[in-house]
């Protein structure tokens, strides 16, 4: 823990965690390096620390997501502090009452620090204006997931050691994944060359313009490629007529074993969860020698606990 | 009573005036428009070093009496027009109920009346209750006192429907105003789709929404030969088409909005609910565009497109929150910022798209300082500047995303039929 302590929190000034294209590469990487300490925490016998005794963490979810929410309260418990969790409606069209509103309710609460989760691109940012506690984007609409994009870049560093100069491909529905675009801020900002792959209707407009190539060919996407990124495919873009069926997208797209062939042997592949087995990921391949995926869920508490140490750090009006 | 304003720069576009001129006012009417009258009065109004224009006229507000008078009413969007210098306004039917039958226009024009400060013109229905099915009794709505017709809000979608109206409207040689926006390639969209929608995550509206609608609606036009006017054009592709149809005879108008050509969808990057409407604002190419459309005379008009929310329902998330900003106290402001002070329009032609234009286009008796005319006057400072606050806000709603922006141009005093309706 001395360590930590020793850490120059001065280098983190922000009073909410909203999304990582605001966000320098000085300031992930920070990130980063702190969720390492973390990480050692976690695997003590006693896996708590003090950090964040007497704070107040709110995690307010509108979206049911077990895994997000049980890794931020674990992360927020190994730190010490006290929690409160919120479910909500949907939306405020639903509940009667104006999203200020709840903001306005939960700094009743005198909350230190809020995570939300909330299925309206924005709403961390509309919050983040309204109450002085911080807050915490745990992922909105289809803006940005930033913890979830953060605890991808920890897991590739600690298997590769540099994400600077790796060729990453993120393959799938990309205009509807906030986790795509967190992630696409965070890998250019340190330095990979990111493609981006799935069928035309779920490539957004204008996506060259964050820096990264654009291919329709998922073996092109595979060839080469450090990191080997599927998402998840929400089912029912194919009644919104997407694409023609699953079954297509799962033999144009989907990522098996004949098609792994192509790949780099070191190639990592990557998944944010949970895994629609036998569509975007055959069971082969989610459970092969290049899958990190359970990795990457057992990292996010360590990156949630640096998240929110250093969230904590900064005063409100600071 | 007579009044006299002196000394002010009168620009009067109807009449061709633009320079230092009196201006008698007797029993609400315009007696004449003169260098330096000497004349007994009862009220002088010194306008040195003031601008002195027709009270201007907005085509396209929402004022939402009947059915929503928490967002807005009659009384209190007529305080709104008044100090930002209008003298007659259009209203969109799409209240609750819908403008579509003769009561409920006759009274719009007795609350207007009662409330006595600026002019209301209402908009009827094209079809019934909006539905885009039937379309409403127009014969019945002309003679009532509708000056156009218009399902704003939406827009008339079915082209059978809209063909029949075209064709139909002609008789009562009313003007047909569309909300062009395909709604199949708009469906769950909240602002323009490109490269800031897929940044935020915002489901976006192609241009091509709006464009596939003018396209449609001018081929109507020219083949029924009915009045069209396009609302609110946002896109570079809508000023396109509507420079080729009036090329080649087409009867077609088109008004544009200030937030359209100030803002464009870069404004929506902090997710406040006050940068959204329908039509979304667009791209820096399509601002270009719409100036472009001004200056050469394919836009005919500036509306406002005024549209009140309450705070309420704008703190909602920005996929749920309405669309639509209030416009009325901001509009001359932002033109002459956008427009004037960018040398894209003399100010003579700014009146004109914000007074004698609209005026002519939809047959309204006003935009001129016309002797024997209704005294209709705006009096502006052009050299003062003002913050836009909230609590200065006349409207009822607040929803501007012009919030504590700082814009040229103050309304000094508005007058509408001789009397004075807003001092400052
Ligand atoms: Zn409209």
């Amino acid at each position: 823990m001395s360590r930590l302590q020793e850490k120059p929190a001065a280098k983190w000034s922000r009073k909410d965690l909203l999304e990582l294209r605001e966000m320098s590469a000085e300031e992930i990487l920070l990130i980063l390096d702190t969720a390492r300490s973390f990480r050692e925490v976690t695997t003590r016998a006693v896996k708590k620390v003090p950090a964040l005794r007497g704070k107040t963490v709110a995690i307010l979810f509108s979206e049911p997501s077990t895994r997000t929410r049980i890794s931020f309260e674990l992360a927020a418990k190994r730190l010490s502090a006290d929690i409160i969790s919120v479910q909500t409606a949907q939306s405020s069209l639903v509940k009667g009452e104006s999203l200020h509103d709840t903001a306005r309710n939960i700094e009743a609460m005198r909350a230190d620090i809020l995570v939300v989760r909330h299925g309206a691109s924005g709403v961390p940012h509309q919050l983040a204006r309204v109450v002085s506690c911080s807050i915490v984007n745990g992922g909105d609409g289809s803006h940005e997931h930033p913890t979830q994009a953060l605890l991808d870049l920890f897991t590739i560093r600690e298997h590769i050691g540099h994400i600077e100069g790796l060729k990453v491909s993120i393959i799938g529905d990309i205009a509807h994944s906030r986790v795509a675009r967190s992630n696409i801020a965070g890998m250019t900002k340190l330095g990979a060359k990111v493609t981006v792959c799935g069928p035309p209707t779920l490539i957004p407009r204008g996506i060259e313009q964050q820096g990264v190539d654009v291919t329709y060919d998922v073996h092109e996407a595979i060839e080469d490629a450090d990191v080997i990124y599927v998402l998840r495919l929400q089912l029912e873009r194919q009644d919104e007529g997407l694409f023609p069926s699953i079954r297509e997208y799962a033999a144009t797209f989907g990522i098996n074993s004949a098609k792994m062939q192509r790949a780099k042997p070191t190639a990592l592949v990557m998944h944010p969860g949970p895994i629609n087995r036998g569509i975007e990921l055959s069971p082969d391949v989610a459970d092969g020698s290049h899958s990190v995926i359970l990795e990457q869920v057992t990292n996010g508490i360590a990156v949630r606990m640096a998240c929110l140490y250093l969230i904590a750090g900064v005063k409100a009006g600071e | 009573m007579r009044i006299l304003i002196k000394g002010g720069h009168v620009v009067d576009p109807a009449n061709k005036i633009d320079e230092l001129r009196d201006v008698l006012i007797q029993d609400g009417r315009i007696v004449k428009v003169q260098k330096n009258i000497k004349e007994a009065v009862d009220e002088i109004i010194n306008a040195s070093g003031k601008h002195v224009f027709p009270g201007l006229v907005d085509v396209h507000t929402h004022l939402r009496q009947p059915g929503q008078e928490g967002k807005e009413t009659i009384e209190s969007g007529s305080r709104a027009a008044a100090k930002g210098g209008f003298t007659s306004v259009c209203c969109m039917p799409n209240t609750k109920p819908v403008i579509d039958e003769r009561s409920l226009v006759q009274m719009i024009y007795a609350e207007a009346e009662r409330v006595g400060l600026i002019k209301v013109f209402p908009f009827g229905a094209v079809t019934k209750n909006l539905e885009g099915k039937l379309l409403s009794e127009i014969g019945e709505l002309k003679d009532a006192g509708v000056v156009a017709l218009s399902d704003d809000g939406r827009p008339v979608y079915s082209s059978k429907v809209m063909r029949h109206a075209l064709e139909y409207a002609k008789m009562f040689d009313l003007r047909i105003s569309d909300h062009c926006q395909d709604l199949d390639l708009s469906e769950g969209a909240v602002m323009h789709e490109g490269v800031v929608s897929t940044e935020l995550g915002l489901k976006g509206m192609p241009a091509a929404s709006e464009t596939v609608m003018v396209a449609r609606d001018i081929e109507l036009a020219e083949m029924t030969g009915g009045k069209l006017h396009i609302a609110h054009a946002s896109c570079a592709g809508s000023i396109w088409q509507v420079r080729e149809a009036k090329a080649r005879g087409v009867d077609v108008t088109c008004e544009v909005c200030p937030h359209h050509f100030s803002l464009s969808h870069e404004a929506v990057r902090n997710y406040d609910p006050c940068t959204k409407m329908y039509p979304p604002l667009r791209t820096q190419e399509d601002i270009i565009a719409i100036k472009e459309g001004l200056a050469d005379g394919t836009v005919d008009c500036i509306a406002t497109d005024h549209a009140p929310h309450t705070q309420w329902e704008k703190e909602m998330e920005y996929n749920v929150a309405p669309c639509g900003i209030i416009g009325l106290e901001t509009a001359f402001s932002l033109s002459l910022k956008e427009l004037v002070h960018t040398k894209i329009l003399t100010l003579s032609q700014l009146i004109d798209k914000m007074s004698s234009a609209p005026a002519k286009i939809f047959a309204l008796p006003a935009g001129s300082l016309s002797e024997g005319v209704d005294a209709d006057v705006a009096l502006v400072d052009l050299e003062s500047e003002w913050t836009v606050k909230e609590e200065e806000i006349h409207s009822k709603s607040k929803n501007t995303p012009f919030m504590g922006m700082t814009l040229p141009g103050v309304i000094e005093m508005t007058l509408c039929r001789g009397k004075i309706v807003y001092r400052k």
